[in-house]
């Protein structure tokens, strides 16, 4: 039975927890430990028949009940032999490293000396246990802390069940946006945060990348109710092209093959040279003559052929700001 | 007699409790006859009942990061096997960590978003405690960053690389749709700009080779012991790694900008002053009507040239050079309809 196990974990740090602090209200400890008082209550009650070996009732651990079941506090005696919790394993150790380590390359210069003594005096305590984490090695994205403050505030909006305006950046159609939404949650996925949410001015659930939120207010107003509204599933990724997408073929050069890697295609098929031709579904026309735009001679759009034009259009269009006469 | 699971949780937990403090207030290796007979529960159970009973229970403690010890009781005679916990190994040693160092841990406790990882942080934040440590974050304002791992692959090679352990998994290739099956000795894994990856020894390639967990399809099995290879010293992950690593944004382009596009561009782009302007042939560069001129930063002219490109006809870039004329290229074949490779 795994329940003794962590009973065990549980109780080897918890006897040393009480001693270090001589006594303890049952409600701090519980959310020191993360678990309900009530577990705590079943946890103390295994320590009446343990102590050292021989079980003379005066070799047993001490709780005293009356100050449990009276005022709710905790405290433990002759357990002087159980005074330092157990030593930190490898996944504890290593795990806590590299979130301090996370921490580090977020922190400012005033800081980061504070995190690196941290590191230091847990590196020491924990000894082999941390020598996994020389092994890792983490970078944060850029803009960390303008990201991080942003989250909070979404995070707060969508506990409070309050509406928010949003300065967004939709890179597809290079436009700053402004609109109001209804946050459902905000989620991690393919390594960055979203915010799902109801977007007010296209009327549908919308995924926006934290990133690229520039400026988040929470309003006053609470959230409205949606029909059937619920948390987006992201098993599959971010992506998730609909059937009323406008459907494309493109051939992709062999410079142009991690287009069928980035974006999800419905088709694949080699070409004679080492190319691809693939089917895709496109949201927006706009991001396809952008993409195309910048494959130039890496691939050709075969369907739909009106866009094909459009983009020979937007490149002639362009090209004549280069001509030294004209001038754009 | 009829026992409640509650019952029976607490009555193993203490048999445990019991065997760990008989092998831990031990000066030497105690015996299994006199574990037999302190500990209640083994000294009522039939001789077999005992033995299973009782390899169990030291397997447990060492699931729990307990070092048992077996040892001889009598160094003279060979015959009759001990166990101990010895207290030094057994113990977190001395930390002393002030308020503000105290509060970093806290905050560390929060970064992980994967599951299995956060519970390990929690569970050694527990223990920190335990060793007398009293968190209060808000000793300290600092940003919080948040590491998330999804990709599958994620906890066996971290597991494995914890415990330098072989892997042998698929892996889809970034050039084509190829899948072919990896063997690797995995050194650590890095994450890069939220996106994690493992680097190691490929030992069907003979040299070192990074992989990216989102392409890893399907499971990661073992394919050797723990612990059966080294790390070669003075290995640097960072170093390794360098080729994911693109430039820094320390160079800069002169570019026209129609006014209300380009907002991605302005992004990392300044308006660029008359002052500052480097007039290129003597030429002067006329700003026209509904255009401003930006300084853009940029790391990479690939990357920039893909980023005007996208444009169209918003941007024109002016210089550097090696910058407009890929523009320009790039823009005649697409102009012409016609393929390059």
């Amino acid at each position: 039975m795994s329940g003794a196990r962590d009973q065990v974990a549980r109780l080897l740090a918890l006897v040393p927890y009480i001693q270090a602090r001589r006594e303890v209200s049952l409600e701090d400890a519980a959310a020191d430990f993360g678990v309900r008082p009530a577990q705590l209550v079943k946890d103390l009650n295994v320590l009446w028949f343990c102590g050292l070996p021989g079980l003379g009732m005066g070799d047993l651990i001490d709780v005293d009940m009356d100050a449990l079941e009276g005022d709710g506090v905790i405290r433990v005696s002759n357990a002087d032999y159980l005074s330092r919790p157990l030593r930190l394993d490898s996944s504890e150790a290593s795990a806590l490293v590299v979130a301090l380590r996370a921490l580090r390359e977020g922190a400012g210069d005033d800081v980061r000396p504070i995190v690196d003594r941290t590191l230091d005096k847990l590196e020491a305590a924990a000894g082999d246990g941390a020598a996994v984490a020389a092994r890792v090695d983490i970078r944060l994205p850029e803009g960390l802390d303008r990201v991080a403050a942003v989250r909070e505030r979404l995070e707060r909006a969508v506990e409070e069940r309050r509406q928010v305006r949003l300065d967004y950046y939709v890179p597809t159609r290079d436009e700053s946006t402004e609109r109001v939404v209804d946050p459902v949650r905000v989620v991690d996925a393919d390594g960055h945060a979203y915010l799902d949410a109801w977007c007010h001015v296209a009327e549908d659930q919308r995924l926006f990348r934290l990133d690229r939120v520039s400026a988040a207010t929470v309003l006053d107003t609470p959230v409205e109710q949606h029909e059937g509204l619920a948390p987006r599933d992201l098993a599959d990724g971010i992506f998730s092209p609909s059937p009323e997408d406008l459907p494309a073929t493109l051939v992709l050069g062999p410079a142009a093959r991690w287009v069928a890697e980035y974006f999800p295609c419905e088709e694949v098929d080699e070409e004679p040279g080492g190319g691809l031709r693939v089917r895709l579904r496109v949201g927006d026309p706009v991001w396809l003559v952008r993409l195309m735009l910048r494959l130039g001679g890496a691939a050709r759009l075969l369907d739909p052929p009106e866009l094909a034009e459009r983009v020979r259009e937007v490149a002639a269009a362009a090209l004549a700001g280069y001509e030294p006469a004209a001038g754009p | 007699m009829n026992l409640s699971r509650d019952e029976m949780t607490a009555r193993k937990s203490e048999r445990l409790l019991n065997l760990l403090i008989t092998l831990l207030v031990s000066r030497t290796y105690v015996s299994k006859d006199r574990i037999r007979a302190v500990i209640e529960p083994y000294r009522e159970a039939g001789d077999d009942a005992f033995e299973k009973m009782f390899e169990r229970d030291k397997d447990e403690l060492r699931s729990l990061g307990i070092p048992v010890e077996v040892g001889y009781v009598d160094r003279a005679f060979e015959d009759e096997p001990g166990y101990r916990v010895e207290r030094s190994a057994f113990e977190l040693p001395d930390i002393d960590l002030d308020p503000q160092e105290a509060a970093v841990i806290g905050l560390a406790a929060r970064v992980w978003q994967h599951a299995g990882l956060a519970h390990a942080t929690s569970d050694a934040l527990v223990k920190l405690k335990a060793a007398g440590v009293s968190v209060d974050r808000a000793a300290l304002d600092i940003v919080q960053p948040q590491l998330s791992a999804e990709e599958p692959a994620f906890e066996p090679l971290w597991d494995a690389t914890r415990t330098r352990t072989p892997v042998e998994f698929r892996y889809r290739t970034s050039t084509g749709a190829d899948v072919a099956t990896r063997h690797l000795q995995p050194w650590g894994v890095v994450c890069y700009r939220g996106r994690w990856y493992v680097v190691g020894h490929d030992t069907d390639r003979g040299e070192p080779r990074v992989f990216r967990l989102s392409r890893v399809q399907g499971d990661v099995a073992t394919d050797g012991r723990p612990a059966s290879f080294d790390v070669p010293a003075g290995t640097d992950l960072r170093a390794v790694t360098r080729a994911l690593t693109p430039a820094t944004a320390d160079r800069t382009a002169d570019v026209l900008v129609r006014r209300g596009a380009g907002h991605g561009l302005r992004r990392h782009a300044q308006p660029l002053e008359p002052a500052q302007r480097p007039e290129r042939d003597a030429e002067r560069v006329d700003v026209p009507d509904g255009w401003e001129r930006l300084a853009v930063r940029y790391a990479s002219t690939d990357g920039l040239v893909d980023e005007v490109l996208g444009y169209g006809a918003e941007v024109v870039v002016l210089g550097p050079s090696e910058v407009r004329d890929r523009v320009v290229a790039r823009l005649r074949e697409s102009a012409d309809g016609r393929v390059t490779a």
